[in-house]
This record gives structure tokens, sequence and C-alpha cells, in this order.
């Protein structure tokens, strides 16, 4: 198994600047966060609001820098702010963004979505990147004949799999997928989870997948790492983390995590009930 | 006993292209003291029935029902001005956005103030007093300087718990909450959940719990309702709900559930859908 992408320390600070009534700080949004994830798997990021799990994927996905540490895409190392990456290196590593309102233009036709990645990193001739749009729209579970259509014309579930169509224009071997199911009802949730599970087995790509959701982390994900405050708190494979999670941190996520299971609904119901009884005797 | 009893609800909004239909039909109860959530997806209507129960639909919703009583007392033939004495006193609602619920240009205690002189009929020295020891008991930390503050000083939760302080200030008897936790990460949501059932243990007043969220229903609900483009597909006491859903739509979305996955891949409500899109 080849490694796809392995972080090294790791470090992001953005500087904040003062003003008259303020002084400058810094805000160290990840503090050193290593991993690794090898082909055909996924990395879950679990993490609350703050805890710098966008960042990461920002990082990863070569939009932004680290501070520090280092990046390594299939063993060669990257560093957006020294060098450019190339062509090719971009065309490895593709993101998913979690509002499918916000990161498709309104302006412009799917078709021109899913061949803008093609047209801008390759020298791909114009039929064949309308063929591979085409063939692409259909991958992802939609008719090829909306390549004309605009954004508005698509549900949230639909706007998904064009987000994520326009990610695999370009084969790439890392998908980064920034909360790519959040925005969505329960049902169109499980169907875009069971496109990129078959996307995965048919590419063999890797995901680095973050998420606040523990539920949909446990079926997806390989690996989990858990951040908080930009730290890793607790990183292992998913069986481990959560057969028995070793920081209070993760303790406290999986414990406000609510559950649907059975008994745990049949206790409740009988706490409430003894409760209603005391209450009324 | 009940409480709020609302009997075949539909909702239109005349729109540019005709009227569309939001609540198809809809009948909801609740008795004193009773937690029940109402669970849908995005257009199911959920919202727009209680916001229709509450009189806060635009002047483009045409709201018909045959019957809707709080507490006995018929709620469509009432005047406005009657209605005004059940609204906002008796049934308060909280809402997603705590951040947006609030007014950004005012103090949260100049917010929760003014509701207990208009609702409550406090004087403004009795306002203060009480408006403290309600922050104390929605677990604000430090209540008196919290009274100082505006909106962006204020973290999500602690703005969510403003409001929750604001709805129970009248000691209501129906607190409508609307998707409350939806907008707050998940160790927050249990502490809000966690409060939202103390109070009501305490007071005994009826919860309507509007969400879309299984697990939240799981952790709080006595009794279900699933609700599905407009209409009524099932409801249930939440043991009974879990454990053997009678409707296939229910059926579909439990087992859409990351946690419910059996195999490798998720069964999904699509199968449902198309069989619910042939006429």
């Amino acid at each position: 198994m080849s490694v796809v992408v392995e972080g090294r320390n790791l470090i992001r600070d953005y500087h904040i600047a003062g003003s008259l009534m303020r002084p400058a700080k810094t805000v160290h949004a990840v503090k050193g966060i290593s991993f690794a994830v090898e082909r055909g798997k996924t990395l879950a990021i679990v993490g609350e609001s703050g805890s710098g799990k966008s960042t990461l994927a920002r990082i990863v996905a070569l939009i932004d820098q680290a501070t520090g540490g280092e990046l390594l895409i299939e063993g060669k190392p990257v560093d957006i702010g020294k060098t450019r990456p190339t062509r090719e290196m971009r065309s490895k590593v593709q993101i998913v963004f979690q509002n499918p309102y916000g990161s498709l233009n309104p302006r412009q036709k799917i078709g021109d979505v899913l061949m803008e990645p093609l047209f801008l990193n390759t020298d791909t001739p114009a039929p064949e990147r309308r063929d591979r749009a085409r063939e692409m729209l259909v991958k992802v579970g939609l008719p090829a004949e909306h390549f004309n259509r605009y954004p508005h014309m698509f549900s949230g579930g639909q706007r998904q799999r064009i987000a994520i169509a326009r990610a695999l224009m370009l084969n790439p071997t890392l998908l980064v997928l920034d909360e790519p199911v959040s925005a969505l009802d329960l049902s169109v949730q499980a169907q875009v989870l069971n496109l990129l599970a078959d996307l995965q087995e048919e590419f063999n790509l890797a995901y680095v997948f973050i998420s606040h959701d523990l539920s949909v982390v446990r079926y997806i994900a390989d690996d989990v790492l858990v951040m908080n405050q930009g730290e890793a708190v607790e990183q292992g494979s998913r069986e481990a983390v959560f057969a028995d999670p070793q920081h209070p941190y993760t303790r406290e996520l999986f414990a406000a995590t609510p559950v649907t299971d059975l008994d745990a609904i049949r206790a409740r119901v009988a706490r409430r009930q003894a409760m209603r009884a005391a209450a009324g005797g | 006993m009940a409480l709020l009893t609302i009997r075949n609800l539909t909702v239109r909004f005349g729109t540019s292209t005709g009227s569309f239909t939001a609540v198809d039909g809809i009948d909801v109860h609740v008795d004193k003291g009773e937690v029940l959530a109402i669970v849908g997806e995005s257009g199911s209507g959920k919202s727009v029935s209680m916001l229709a129960a509450m009189g806060l639909l635009p002047d483009t919703a045409t709201v018909t029902a045959d019957e809707m009583t709080f507490d006995g007392r018929d709620l469509l033939s009432m005047t406005p001005r009657q209605r005004r004495q059940i609204i906002g006193r008796e049934i308060t609602m909280i809402f997603q956005e705590p951040i947006a619920s609030l007014n950004p240009s005012f103090t949260a205690g100049y917010q929760i103030e003014e509701v207990l002189r208009l609702n409550a009929g406090l004087s403004r020295k009795a306002a203060r007093a009480r408006a403290i020891d309600l922050f104390e008991q929605v677990g604000l930390p430090d209540p008196e300087g919290k009274l100082k503050s505006y909106p962006h000083q204020m973290s999500g939760g602690q703005s969510q718990r403003v409001m929750i302080a604001m709805a129970i200030a009248t000691n209501p008897r129906l607190l409508i909450a609307d998707e409350p936790t939806t907008a707050l990460d998940v160790t927050i949501q249990k502490q809000i959940l966690d409060l939202l059932m103390e109070l009501q243990q305490e007071t005994g007043m009826a919860l309507i719990l509007i969400t879309h969220d299984m697990g939240v229903v799981a952790e709080t609900a006595d009794r279900v309702q699933v609700q599905y483009k407009g209409k009524k597909m099932e409801e249930a006491d939440v043991l009974s709900l879990f454990e053997n859903p009678q409707n296939p739509y229910t059926r579909a979305l439990l087992s859409a559930l990351p946690e419910n996955a059996t195999g490798d891949r998720l069964s999904t409500v699509a199968s449902f859908l198309e069989h619910e899109a042939q006429p």
C-alpha cells in the first residue's frame, strides 16, 4: 500500500494585526499534526467548530500554506509558499466543500463547471473535455443531458454530486472532503455517502474526510483523528477509537452524540415514567 | 389532557406560479407536560405547521383548519388581541439560529426585561431581578454581567440559553422549539437539550420539538410525529417508532441512519421516493 498524503508536524498560525486599542496576537489554529493516508483509505478528521479541522483541510488541499512542518504528496514534499505547485501536483489533490450552494458559480453551466479543471490544468482538446464531462456526470449518478443546466436547477444533493464530479475530473489520487454531507437531508446524505464509497472503490481514492458527525465517521472512516483546539488529541484506527476512546475529550464527544439505540431509548422512557409517577404520587 | 389540538391543518402559499401547499391536512395534538417531536426533512412542513399555530406566517399564506384549540380556547375565532394574550405568554417559541433571533443592537438584559415588562407585567426593577433569576436558571455564567452583554459578545450556546430564558420568562404551558440545536456543536447541543428537558420536568410545561435529527428525537421525545411533504406519515410513542416503525417512509428514514448501516452501503430513501413519485 502506498501512502498518498503525509503530514509531518503541520503547524498553522494566524497573525491578527493589532490596532490602537488591541495588541496584535497570534492564533495557533493547527499545532503540530502528523498523519498519513494510503491509497483507497479514508482518514476522518473529527472536531467541533474552532478545532482547526478545516484549516488542516485547506493545507492538505494546497489552498493554504502551513506555517511549519512538512506536507508530502505521494512522497514529494510540497510547500506552496515557496514554489508554485505543478499542474500535475494540483491534479492529484482535489477538494469538495460543505455547502454546494456556495461552491458552484450560479452563472456557470454544469458542463463548464466540469470542463474548467481540464481546461486549466491539462492540454485536453475541447471535444475530449466535453466527452469526459458527460461521462463523469453519469458516473456520479446524473443524466448526461444535465450538461447545459445551471446550478439553481438542481437540489442540494444533486449539487453535491456535481461538486464531487468536478473534483474527480483530473483523476486525483486524494480527495479532501470538508463536511460534504452536513448540509444535506438524511436521505440524501445516505445517497452521497454511498456514492463516495462507490467512487473510492472504483478509482482507489484516498479520502481526507472532515466531519463533526460521529455516526457518519464511524460508517465511512478507516482511521480517525480527533482534533480539539488545534491539537490531535486522539489518533488511531476506527475500531480502536470507537471501541476504547482514550482521551477525555473524545469520550466527552461520544457521550454528547445522540444515539438511536433501542436499549438507551427504553431506559430513558422508563426513567421519565418513574419521575412522572414520583411527581404524581 | 389535550393542551393544543389542531385538526386538518392546511397551509397554502400563493406564488407567482400558482399556489403551493406546504402543509396538507395535518393533525397535531399535545398533552399537558408532554414532549412531542415533529420529525421531517426539509420541505416536510414541520416548521410551517407550528408557525401557523403561532400566527407567525406572512400574508401570502392561507391557513385553514377544522379545529385549532389551546386549552379549550378556540384560536381560530379569536380576535388578534385575544390571541396575543396566549401567543408569547402561554405558548412561546425558540428558533434555530440563536444569534439571529436576538436583536444585535440591544443587550441581552434589555431584551429579556422587555419580555418581562410587556408579557409578565413586571416593573423595571422586578424585571431586572427576575431576569437575573432566569439567567441563573438556564445556566448562564455570571448572570448579572450577561444582562449587559450584546449578542455578538456571546457564543451560540449562550445566545440559545438567553432565548430559552426569554421563552420561559412567562411560565408558558407550551414551548415550541424549532431545531433549537441544529446550529450548535454536539457538546453544546447536549447541554441545551439537557437544559430543555430539565426545565420541562421542573415546570411541567409541554414541549414541541421540531427536528430533522433522529438522534435528538431518541433522546428527548415521549411521542413522535413523522412528516413528509406536508403530510403526516406516522405517529407513535418514541419506543414503538424506533422499535417497530409502521410507515414505509419512517422505515426508510431509520435505515438511512449511518449507525444502522448493514454491510458496506447505506440503504437510502430513494426507493421509497421513487415509489411515491408514481401517481
